[in-house]
């Protein structure tokens, strides 16, 4: 006979409820099984997952829609009455579509050109420091699992953290201006001005994200095999040509899936930007999400019909982006068979 | 030591140092700096009392000036070390300061006032960790409670998770039936409907639920993650059919063969699906700030952000409240980030 | 008791249909083995016995008792897996055990039982480990000890020696043999290893694309296959084929002319033969000797391979691939000519339809 050590022993110990639970369990489950057969147990094990999908998934993504039809300031549908397209009307009125002032819904188109800049300043800037944070890992470093770690660290941060962490170090006594002071520059409250915080909060998310691209660019740079760069170096083709020929080709699958994942979240950004600058000063950091969540519960005017006609637009956008991705997905998968 | 070094500051150009070298060490060590720098300069600054932390230029370790009682006054004085006209310097305790001048005190010999100029003077300090900054804040305001809320969603809601999420990637992987591809098309057709699509009309049935200002409502909309299926099915998928069928053949019903054998087998990649949901459950801010509206219902990340967007922001407790929300994060981080960048790196999900 | 009888057994996956009409009566404690090339359908009719594939048509019965509706853990029955299908995090004791649990036997008793098998299989050192610590053979071992504490009315076996080393299989293989007798109860073997059929089956169950082609004991396949297929299937190395036609008919014998223009005499006393009639002429290599005789095939020799017991010689016969396996050790080389004689030797004629010729 073996000897069970004491752990073992206790681990069973605070397993015996857990297994009497499942035993009791079963036994409703063995008449279930009885009455219908061995198919139809599929459908109990996926129940409790579609039963959630369905009721805060599903039927709040059709309700939206019914919701973006209706106007007034109650939650409840049947307290809220039919106004047809009059939300989507009013978020596109403008007289010119360049300029949100001109606008009626001007907050709304304030917000679509702020998360259109973010979007573009941030996922290039995000990619280019990413892919060469990951072609640098990708050389032959030790300890590479600890730099790859440093760069992954604030990707596990709560947005809120991320938020405080660097409105404190934006602030007038904080150690940006401390920084800038060493060389003679006056302190500054750079969370006041529209230009610096919308830097800033371009800045902040590539710092709270680039961690994860440059894993999964890291990995997409280590899946391409060696002898390549060998054959590469036996022809004595320069690094730059490598890096164009044979780097970013084989990479370009893996770059492609990181652009639109960044997108995707870029579009949505909310948390670590409501934290940091509140989406001040004045408009000037207001995003969609935000715009959509003022909309919809803060501000004292709240609008449920519009926020949800907006959220709708904005799950247009995201539907195709994730499309694309998934496109990207589908080619890759079938590559990869063949 | 030389060995060490040539290892670690591996070079491409061998023994001279190749502009890229130069390039990988400055990046790298610019990172190093750049990540951990201001988490760390957080959490030092979470230690100094509000005086010292509107200081500027600020000091990176905390100091507290130092106090003493003098007799003849009723409020505990300042201790300054001042220069004396002598040449001397003394350790005096400043009274009253008018213009340029400071009154000041022998803590020894209270009677007698000096007068000295207040550029002659500096503070006397100590380094001091202002525990109270965070031990205040749960006694005497809610954040114990926002703690146990947010352990209480986290907790429960990866237990859900994990059961609900394994249940539908058993069903979807070691089962043939009709509208399995169905299925599987409605949970990938969430992965595009993100929280902020579909916030206001969640909001509704979760009010008409009644889980307004209850944790539940928290909870639940967030446990049928589809990336959890997904990583799960992919698992399960690996797991022999004939394991199944051996089961089955022992008598054992469809609930054993989940529970006795293909949990226990899946539990790898349990563990990255509980690693990850611990973190996205204790990070959610957007859906707990609209649910919760209740203060003693906050999340530690709703009470953070509540009490950071006061006007009066009280930044000593704020500080040592991030670190403490910061906390269960790097330990994941510092235990199973290898675990977690592995996991990342094969599935590409996050 | 383990008798099962199979009536009109069809499956179909989709539009595929994996086996069709399928009749055999098992009758209770015989070794039976299906074989065939892979894709048959010789597993899926196990696993349509075993209860885990629904049949399409057709009706299992267990000892006069339909069990079409029976799910797989109420026929009784138990089945050795191809991959052991040993569950992994569990102890070699909890392997054994889960089955008997699941069915509520009293601890004692299912203590007794795993001792039994464990004794009887020899596996009781190495109870307490996980299947991952153990050797390949010892799986197996466990693998049938699973079935056996099980005590069913018939056992399964779907290709279980087939992840075992050459040498190790012929071991196991013959312990198979022994447990079977001990036990006595009905074996039903899947392989595609015609040899383990030969030395293992009461009865062998050749199958094809989802048909049964013959049913027999081992040597009245290799004696009087009923078809080409079989004879080809059963016998190592291949049978011979060669085109022949029908050249004269007497009582008793027909002298069929082959593609050279060499003449065979068989032995015949039928009536389905005439002259002219187009057929296969199947020989064993083993049966086929170096002679000069009168009636002896003259060959060209492609290929020797001298194995020391014996001499398989690949010759060409007019365009027309023969093997010869001859005792002993031979002086021949590739490009020699040789006389190649099949006096004597059991002729096996075949159709137009690959059917044998009755009365050949």
């Amino acid at each position: 006979m073996s000897t069970t050590s004491l752990t073992d022993r206790l681990g069973s110990l605070l397993m015996a409820p857990v297994h009497l639970l499942m035993r009791i369990i079963d036994i409703p489950l063995r008449a279930v099984q009885k009455a219908t057969g061995i198919g139809g147990m599929a459908a109990v094990f996926l129940a409790p997952n579609m039963l959630i999908f369905g009721i805060f998934v599903l039927l709040p993504l059709v309700i939206n829609f019914v919701y973006s039809m209706t106007g007034g300031t109650a939650f409840f549908l049947s307290e809220r009455n039919f106004v047809g397209a009059e939300q989507y009307q009013r978020l596109f009125t403008c007289t010119n579509y360049l300029d949100p002032m001109s606008c009626q819904e001007d907050a709304f188109w304030t917000a679509v050109g702020n998360t259109f800049w973010f979007v573009v300043l941030q996922v290039t800037l995000m990619i280019g420091v990413s892919l060469i944070t990951a072609l640098i890992l990708n050389r032959d470093l030790a300890a590479r699992s600890f730099w790859r770690a440093v760069f992954f660290f604030p990707v596990l941060l709560s947005p809120v953290v991320v938020g405080l962490i660097w409105k404190w170090i934006l602030q007038r006594q904080g150690l940006l201006n401390f920084g800038l002071y060493q060389f003679g520059i006056e302190p500054y409250t750079w969370l006041t001005d529209r230009n610096w915080t919308f830097i800033a909060t371009i800045g902040v998310s590539i710092w709270a994200h680039m961690g994860l691209y440059t894993l999964i660019l890291l990995a997409g740079l280590q899946a391409i095999p060696k002898d390549l760069y060998e054959a590469a170096e036996m022809d004595g083709t320069k690094p730059a040509r490598v890096f164009r020929r044979i780097t970013l080709p084989l990479l370009a699958p893996n770059l492609l899936v990181v652009v639109v994942l960044a997108l995707i979240k870029a579009v949505q950004i909310f948390d670590e930007v409501y934290v940091l600058t509140g989406g001040g000063p004045g408009t000037s950091t207001l995003y969609l999400t935000q715009y959509i969540y003022e909309t919809g519960f803060a501000s004292a005017l709240r609008n449920p019909g519009l926020a949800a006609a907006a959220s709708i637009l904005m799950g247009l956008v995201l539907v195709v982006l994730t499309l694309i991705q998934l496109g990207i997905g589908q080619r890759g998968e079938k590559k990869g068979k063949r | 030591m030389g060995v060490a070094s040539r290892f670690i500051l591996r070079r491409r150009g061998g023994k001279s140092w190749h502009w890229t070298d130069v390039v990988t060490w400055v990046w790298l060590l610019g990172g190093l700096i750049i990540m951990f720098g201001p988490a760390v300069w957080l959490a030092f600054s979470s230690f100094k009392t509000p005086a010292a932390l509107a200081e500027f230029p600020p000091s990176i370790l905390p100091y507290v000036t130092s106090q003493a009682t003098v007799q003849g006054y009723d409020k505990p004085l300042q201790l300054f070390e001042a220069k004396m006209p002598d040449g001397s310097t003394k350790v005096l305790a400043e009274v009253r300061r008018i213009g340029l001048v400071a009154q000041m005190v022998d803590p020894k010999a209270p009677g007698e006032i000096v007068r000295v100029n207040i550029g002659d003077r500096t503070p006397v300090r100590s380094v001091s960790f202002a525990t109270e900054n965070y031990t205040t804040p749960f006694t005497q305001f809610d954040f114990l409670r926002y703690l146990w809320n947010s352990v209480f969603v986290t907790v429960t809601a990866t237990l859900i998770t994990l059961i609900v999420n394994s249940m539908a990637a058993f069903a979807l992987s070691k089962y043939e039936f009709r509208g399995r591809s169905l299925a599987m098309l409605i949970i990938l057709a969430t992965l595009m409907v993100p929280l902020s699509v579909i916030m206001v009309p969640l909001y509704s049935i979760i009010s008409s639920l009644g889980l307004f200002n209850n944790l539940w409502g928290v909870i639940l909309p967030t446990v049928a993650t589809p990336t959890g299926v997904f990583i799960l099915r992919q698992y399960m998928l690996t797991i022999p059919d004939e394991l199944i069928d051996a089961a089955r053949m022992d008598k054992a019903s469809e609930w054993q063969i989940y529970w006795r054998i293909v949990l226990p087998l899946t539990a790898p990649a349990l563990a990255v699906l509980a690693i990850f949901s611990v973190v996205w459950r204790w990070n959610d801010f957007l859906w707990p700030l609209i649910v919760l509206s209740r203060r003693e219902l906050y999340t530690l990340q709703v009470g953070l952000s509540i009490y950071s967007g006061e006007l009066n922001v009280q930044w000593h407790f704020i500080l040592a409240m991030t670190v403490v929300t910061m906390i269960p994060v790097v330990l994941v981080f510092i235990f199973l980030q290898r675990f977690i960048t592995t996991g990342i790196a094969g599935t590409g999900l996050k | 008791m383990g008798e099962i009888t199979l009536t009109k057994i069809k499956k179909s996956f989709g539009a595929v249909d994996v086996l069709k009409d399928i009749d055999l009566d098992i009758k209770d404690g015989e070794f039976i083995v299906f074989v065939g090339p892979s894709g048959c359908g010789k597993s899926t009719l196990l696993r349509t016995i075993a209860g885990l594939e629904k049949v399409t048509g057709g009706e299992i019965e267990i000892d006069g008792k339909r069990v079409n509706e029976v799910s797989a853990a109420d026929r009784g029955l138990a089945m050795v897996f191809q991959s052991y299908a040993l569950y992994p995090h569990m102890s070699v004791r909890q392997n054994l055990a889960f089955g008997l649990e699941n069915s509520n036997m009293p601890k004692a008793e299912v203590a007794d039982r795993i001792l039994e098998a464990a004794r009887m299989l020899e596996i009781e050192a190495y109870l307490e480990r996980r299947p991952g610590q153990l050797s390949g053979g010892q799986r197996q071992r466990v693998a049938i000890g699973r079935a056996i504490v099980r005590r069913p009315t018939a056992f399964l076996l779907d290709e279980p020696l087939s992840n075992l080393d050459a040498e190790l299989r012929v071991s196991t293989r013959a312990e198979l043999a022994a447990l079977h007798a001990r036990l006595g109860s009905t074996m039903i073997y899947v392989t595609h290893d015609q040899v383990e059929a030969m030395t293992l089956a009461h009865r062998i169950v050749v199958m094809r694309a989802g048909k049964i082609e013959q049913v027999g004991t081992p040597l009245d396949l290799y004696n009087t296959p009923a078809n080409r297929f079989v004879a080809g299937f059963i016998g190592a190395p291949h049978m011979n084929f060669l085109a022949g036609e029908v050249a004269e008919l007497e009582t008793g014998t027909a002298t069929l002319a082959t593609a050279g223009g060499h003449r065979l005499l068989v032995p015949f006393s039928g009536h389905s033969l005439s002259v002219g009639d187009k057929l296969t002429i199947g020989i064993r290599p083993q049966h086929i000797t170096l002679a000069n005789d009168p009636g002896s095939l003259k060959v060209k020799v492609r290929l020797v391979e001298a194995l020391g017991s014996e001499t398989v010689i690949h010759a060409d016969l007019n365009g027309e691939k023969l093997l010869a396996v001859v005792p002993g050790q031979k002086l021949i080389s590739p490009g020699d000519e040789a006389h190649l004689s099949v006096a004597g030797a059991p002729l096996h004629l075949f159709d137009r339809n690959g059917l044998r010729v009755k009365g050949s």
